[in-house]
């Protein structure tokens, strides 16, 4: 594991929730490890909505403390630029969808460019409106490195319809994942699924609660 | 049948405008609208489409006023703050019989409020807002798909009679995610002669206007209007009924209250009250004559708000007084849970008042 592991990808396509288990498995496997939110887009569905079962898990929780709030402030902490710095941490970097998300990460780069032990993965749902073909997908990965500053590792292919997701939704993406990829030049990394339907090879996800969920 | 896609309910409308010929998008960020602004400002430069970040929403309502003069079809969006600043400009809207949509993505008010849910727009939307008798036509839509839908049938109703048409939706439904399956859209399906598109001197002048100085003209043009509001309460009341076949007991709610509703209803069967849902998905025209005729059959109703209680006084005219009208509310952002609805009825079952 790099020493920063960092989600980036098009609104909606998933990062936090992914971020949020990608914690809770380093915490499984006995790596300490800390999470920081430097969403800036969203002020709804935020890392802090698991901030009870990471921090149970062993994860501290880089955050806002009005995040979730119903403060409709975006900022970063300023404790993530301890993480980012210290090189004795490791960390998760949870980032705001598309480019402008990612200009968070601008001020965050130089650093993370100059150490050069990062993972930068690109979350993409296949599902999404905007990014329905590798092409489309690949457009927003440029604008997402263009305005951060840094460059992807990986691919972690994280389509979805929601609760209606079948195994069959998440395999009938596999071409396309495939088609970014020969496009970036990037390898998927991992293919996700919520852990209830996850197939052979997946990487079961746990769904974070969130406060619109009916009963 | 189409693809389904992920969607949020902001985003669901903004694609569906597209789909229904939007080219023209006039807003301003607020919470928790603020995804329609941002797709709107990815998507329109690639389709040849105008998205304009106006300096505030007073400005962006009176550029939806000069498009839609020019008969193309035309969309402004924001949240209870944003929309109460627009509230001139629809009104000038309405008294030129000019169509248009307006989305409200509604957050707790009065006043600056808060960035959660609310319906405490309702007076606001089905009352008037601005100055002078008008209406506008009010969607209230309960589900991602019907973000989609209907801001498709917004457009249609708009330009079939000629007159705003507002898609009443609250912060739940801008911001959750389901899967959806997109209308197909089309464009305007009705003439717009009355449209400046320029008489190449050919025809006389269209002029588009709200002002009158003649009373007597004046006073005809409101109640031709009216007349025409008539027509739209006719042939466009729209509602779902719910388990209302036996109910002893109409719970009537809309958007994100419905949906708590429909599974409170499920809780009070499993417990032997016969419980019903009307849901209205036109606010104005609000549904009387399911209510009305309801008032006949069960022993009460129960309205289920996100407000300190508006919808209530339709229900209450609607049903003629004839059963106990009953209110079951949260208010500044927060949800009605399946809890409390089941004991507003069962309060009301065992004959007490909440």
């Amino acid at each position: 594991m790099k020493r920063l592991t960092l989600f980036l990808g098009h609104y909606g396509s998933g990062k936090t929730n992914l971020a949020v288990n990608w914690a809770m498995k380093a915490a499984e496997e006995g790596k300490k490890v800390e999470i920081a939110d430097l969403d800036i887009v969203n002020p709804y569905f935020r890392t802090k909505d698991s901030q009870k079962e990471l921090e149970a898990a062993g994860v501290k929780v880089i955050a806002l403390p009005f995040a979730n709030s119903s403060v409709d402030l975006p900022a970063i902490p300023s404790e993530a630029y301890g993480l980012v710095e210290d090189r004795s941490r490791f960390g998760i970097l949870d980032i705001g969808g598309d480019e402008r998300g990612a200009y968070a990460l601008g001020r965050f780069s130089p650093y993370i460019r100059e150490e050069n032990d990062y993972d930068m993965f690109y979350v993409v749902n296949f599902f999404r409106p905007l990014t329905r073909n590798a092409e489309d997908a690949y457009e927003c990965m440029k604008e997402i490195e263009w305005a951060s500053g840094l460059t992807f590792s990986g691919i972690i292919n994280n389509s979805n319809l929601g609760a209606e997701t079948t195994l069959s939704h998440i395999l009938s993406t596999t071409e396309k994942a495939e088609a970014l990829s020969r496009l970036s030049g990037l390898k998927v990394v991992a293919v996700t699924a919520e852990k209830t339907i996850a197939g052979e090879g997946m990487v079961p996800l746990t769904l974070q609660k969130r406060i619109f969920d009916e009963r | 049948m189409a693809e389904k896609v992920l969607m949020k309910g902001n985003e669901a409308i903004a694609e569906s405008a597209i789909r229904s010929g939007c080219r023209h998008y006039f807003g301003y960020p607020i919470t928790p609208q603020t995804e329609v602004a941002a797709y709107m400002a990815k998507r329109m430069p690639k389709i040849g489409g105008v998205f304009l970040q106006a300096e505030s929403e007073i400005s962006a309502i009176n550029m939806v006023y000069g498009v839609s003069a020019t008969g193309k079809r035309v969309m402004t969006s924001s949240s209870s703050p944003g929309i109460s600043l627009k509230q001139e400009g629809i009104s000038y809207l309405a008294g030129s019989d000019l169509p248009a949509v307006i989305v409200n993505v509604q957050r707790g008010g009065p006043g600056l409020g808060g960035i959660q849910p609310s319906q405490s727009d309702y007076f606001q939307a089905t009352k008037g807002g601005g100055h002078g008798d008008y209406h506008l036509i009010v969607l209230t839509p309960s589900s991602v798909q019907e973000m989609a839908d209907l801001t498709a049938l917004a457009f249609d109703l708009a330009d079939k009679y000629r007159m705003p048409a507002m898609l009443l939706a609250d912060g739940t439904m801008g911001q959750m995610m389901e899967p959806v399956v997109l209308p197909e859209g089309h464009g305007a399906t009705v003439e717009k002669p009355w449209a400046l598109t320029g008489t190449e001197m050919k025809r006389p002048h269209n002029v588009v206007n709200s002002l009158y100085l003649s009373p007597e003209v004046l006073e005809r043009t409101n109640v031709e209007r009216y007349e025409r509001y008539e027509e739209v309460k006719k042939n466009e009341t729209r509602w779902e009924e719910y388990l209302m076949e036996d109910a002893e007991y109409a719970i009537v709610a809309f958007g994100i209250a419905a949906r708590v509703a429909k599974n409170a209803i499920k809780v009070l069967r499993e417990k032997g009250i016969k419980a019903g849902l009307i849901r209205p998905i036109t606010v104005w025209p609000f549904p009387t004559e399911p209510i009305r005729e309801a008032s006949f059959r069960v022993k009460g109703f129960l309205s289920v708000e996100l407000s300190m209680g508006q919808m209530i006084e339709d229900v209450k005219l609607a049903s003629e007084c004839r059963k106990p009208v009953e209110l079951c509310y949260r208010a500044g952002g927060m949800i009605p849970d399946v809890e409390r609805i089941v004991k507003s009825v069962e309060k009301m079952a065992e004959g007490g008042r909440n």
